[in-house]
């Protein structure tokens, strides 16, 4: 049994990168075993197909906009995630995750257990600033639901003795080193 | 009222006005509006979309070595082409060299992802303008056996096997969960194929997707991993090792030879399946050659796949170099990106401030301010515009000219100054494409064209991955393993002050980013991406941007279904890198088209 544990979304566009950072989190939190992989998968749309198709299992982090307060979580769990990613438009020309899936489908590999922890965003229009307070503080509750998650479908994954050998994001684009700038900087760069 | 704009269009926005909002299977978001004359054909074209706000916000500061990583993220499309164009640019800014394996690397990734989006953008996103998916279920798979096997010795050809595929596609409609194919306008009139011509076309848009995840393990073996590859500035993050066995990160001759075994399988299904498939949907469209728009005027190419490393001029690249204007073939201008007369970029129809808007700025000193406001006959409020005003500002895309001129850019422009190069690789196989068609060199000038092209492309660059791979190979074997020079690596070894420009052919067109370093790290960083050129608005004097050219003349057979205006713009496979992706739980986003 394959586990896929996914985030979602550009991390540039300030909530927009909730999935990503949560997978992030999740990445230095835990290790997992051979059968699990734990990806950042930006706005790859269609081209996340060979990951999905790959899985038994699929947990999934996303921001979705279900017209909540800023920073609250929503699971949906297996039927109820392409129904509730229907109009979730990400990259490769707009496929919406249910379009992933429906690909998946068709291609007669679908997997038999998903999961989808959504949060609300609260601002996706700042180019370059940071989560929000209440969409950053929602990542570690996200943690503790993913691990319930998880553990319910018997997954291999335990929190790490050390700290991870590679961080899932490098290159100053990681969680802490990205918003490490004060947000005046932004003000600075404008002509 | 009617309008001769500069570059030869007549623009006559007087009769209906059909909004089309948004574009889908693209990326980003794209809005078209057009008027249409009384037998419904396009008499004025406007087109709208989303852009980033530039990326020097988030760059400015930070280290010149870490910018690709960043620029990767700007889309979920055009990654890796990003990435390379940004440490090109940074090692023109800091004089870097790269070894000889780091160019053949650097080129076998960047064709890859050049296969790969041609091949999901023909299978995935464009197809389906040519194809009627719901027309598929009636077909005869006997008959479509026997059409697949006339057109290609590809194995996956049998009755029984188009049998298994219609009753799979048939369930998957009877589900109600139609998935990529909801939103079709199937059924429309401007549908041309058979049904049998289309159940093979369904066939192949299956095996495609099942295909596509081998072309990417290109980019794992030697980025690492994927999605988001490593790249590195002097050259490529892997290490060589051909006799090591499973080390991690280092490229063994197991990992050479899956590069081999992936290469021969891409050049089997592009040659014995893409290319037959566009030509053979292409002989049912002959007599629909519209949206040719500047590809016949005006087209340009930056130029790509150094054979040699370091060496960026036109001689030393597989991709043509050059500009045409007016449909002169006969004469092609050199591109200088570092000339400030050359490209520039104007906002006068564009969301963005100028000190003085009649002038266009080089992106070295390009500026990114937003200034969003409307035409005053612009109808609707600025959160829910129902028009445009053209004659205002109207668009978050930038307009960049050469020399003022507006240009094409992408696949079909890359073929045309080929072709006028006289270069074999280029003339000789679109020669033949066209011969078979029995359509004159001139149908390239049009949406079909850019289809052509793209697949024409594909094919080259296969081609052109297995020449990498054996160059690779061979300079392993005569005993040279570099792969990053690592000498100006610490910025103690930068000039105060530098900077410099990297540019490539994206496989959606010619994209380049500026970049001005100081103190070790990032002054100013400017991209110009290929979308920006195709899907420009209009400039100071009046010149209208490729996708607008490119619907002008079309009719539409049905003004309430716009799939002509899809077809055409989807051409141009456009990548308008999103602002805002997130919707609400339930709110379906369909096309609206609203006819006033």
């Amino acid at each position: 049994m394959r586990t896929l544990v996914l985030g979602i979304g550009n991390i540039l566009w300030a909530d927009e990168g909730f999935g990503v950072r949560a997978v992030e989190a999740f990445h230095a939190r835990y290790e997992t075993g051979p059968d699990v992989t734990v990806l950042d998968g930006g706005t790859q749309g269609l081209y996340l197909v060979q990951f999905v198709e790959a899985c038994d299992r699929l947990l999934v982090f996303d921001a979705i906009d279900y017209g909540l307060e800023p920073g609250t979580l929503r699971i949906m769990r297996d039927a109820d995630v392409p129904r509730f990613m229907g109009a979730k438009k990400m990259s490769l020309h707009q496929t919406g995750f249910q379009e992933v899936l429906a690909a998946a489908d068709l291609l007669g590999r679908y997997p038999s257990r998903l999961a989808l922890i959504g949060c609300q965003p609260q601002d996706l229009e700042d180019w370059g600033g940071p989560l929000t307070a209440p969409v950053a503080a929602a990542i570690e509750p996200g943690l503790s639901v993913a691990a319930q998650i998880l553990a319910e479908w018997g997954v291999d994954f335990r929190p790490r003795g050390a700290e991870a050998r590679e961080r899932l994001l490098a290159h100053d684009l990681d969680h802490r080193h990205y918003e490490r700038r004060p947000r005046g900087a932004e003000e600075e760069t404008r002509p | 009222m009617g309008i001769q704009t500069p570059n030869g269009f007549n623009l006559d926005n007087s009769g209906k006005r059909i909004v089309v909002d948004p574009v889908t299977r693209i990326e980003g978001h794209l809005r078209v509006e057009v008027n249409v004359d009384k037998n419904n054909v396009i008499r004025n074209a406007v087109s709208t979309g989303t852009m980033w706000r530039g990326i020097e916000v988030i760059l400015k500061g930070r280290d010149p070595r870490d910018a690709w990583a960043f620029t990767q993220r700007i889309c979920g499309v055009c990654t890796g082409t990003h990435a390379l164009t940004s440490v090109r640019a940074v090692e023109n800014a800091l004089g870097i060299t790269i070894p000889e394996n780091a160019n053949s690397i650097r080129n076998m990734m960047q064709l890859a992802l050049q296969v790969h989006d041609h091949l999901v953008h023909f299978y995935h996103l464009h197809a389906l303008d040519w194809v009627d998916v719901v027309s598929a279920l009636s077909a005869d798979p006997k008959a479509t056996s026997a059409l697949a096997q006339s057109i290609s010795d590809w194995p996956l050809s049998s009755p029984g096997y188009f049998k298994d595929l219609q009753i799979r596609l048939k369930k998957f409609v009877e589900s109600g969960q139609l998935g990529p194919f909801k939103n079709g306008y199937w059924g429309h009139a401007a549908y041309k194929l058979p049904p049998e011509a289309n159940l093979m076309a369904v066939a192949h848009y299956l095996e495609a997707l099942d295909f596509q995840k081998e072309i990417v393990k290109v980019q794992t073996i030697f980025g690492g991993k994927n999605p988001h590859p490593n790249w590195l500035v002097g050259g490529v993050p892997c290490a060589i090792n051909v006799d090591g066995t499973g080390a991690v990160g280092a490229i063994n001759m197991e990992r050479l030879n899956l590069v081999t075994s992936i290469i021969e399988q891409s050049i089997e299904f592009v040659e014995k399946v893409y290319v037959p498939d566009v030509l053979a949907i292409g002989s049912f469209y002959k007599d629909w050659l519209y949206g040719g728009g500047l590809s016949g005027k005006n087209v340009m190419g930056y130029g790509d796949i150094p054979e040699h490393a370091n060496d960026y001029s036109a001689a030393n690249l597989g991709l043509p170099r050059g500009v045409i204007l007016n449909g002169n073939l006969k004469e092609i201008f050199p591109v200088d990106h570092t000339d400030p007369e050359q490209i520039q970029e104007f906002v006068t129809h564009s969301w963005y401030k100028y000190p003085d808007e009649s002038k266009g700025l080089h992106p070295w000193d390009g500026i990114t301010e937003p200034n969003y406001k409307l035409g005053p006959a612009a109808k609707g409020t600025p959160t829910n515009i129902q028009e445009l005003d053209e004659a205002g500002k109207y668009s978050w895309i930038k307009a960049p000219r050469w020399r003022g001129n507006a240009v094409e850019v992408g696949p079909l422009a890359r073929y045309i100054v080929g072709y006028a190069q006289g270069k074999p690789e280029f003339k000789e196989p679109t020669d033949e494409f066209l011969k078979k068609l029995g359509v004159p060199v001139t149908a390239l000038f049009s949406t079909l064209g850019r289809t052509a092209a793209r697949a024409l492309e594909a094919q080259w660059a296969v081609r052109k991955m297995e020449h990498f791979q054996n160059k690779l190979i061979a300079n392993i074997k005569a005993g040279d393993t570099a792969t990053a020079n690592v000498d100006k690596w610490k910025p103690e070894a930068w000039p105060k002050e530098a900077k410099g420009v990297g540019f490539t052919e994206a496989p959606r067109g010619a994209l380049a980013h500026w970049i001005k370093v100081k103190d070790g790290k990032i002054e100013n960083y400017q991209c110009v991406v290929p979308t920006t050129w195709n899907g420009s608005p209009r400039d100071p004097k009046g010149n209208i941007g490729a996708f607008e050219a490119s619907l002008m003349d079309t009719p539409l057979a049905d003004p309430q279904k716009p799939l002509e205006i899809l077809r055409t713009i989807h051409s141009f496979d456009p990548c308008l890198a999103c602002s805002t992706h997130v919707m609400s739980e339930d709110g379906q986003e369909m096309t609206k088209v609203t006819v006033r």
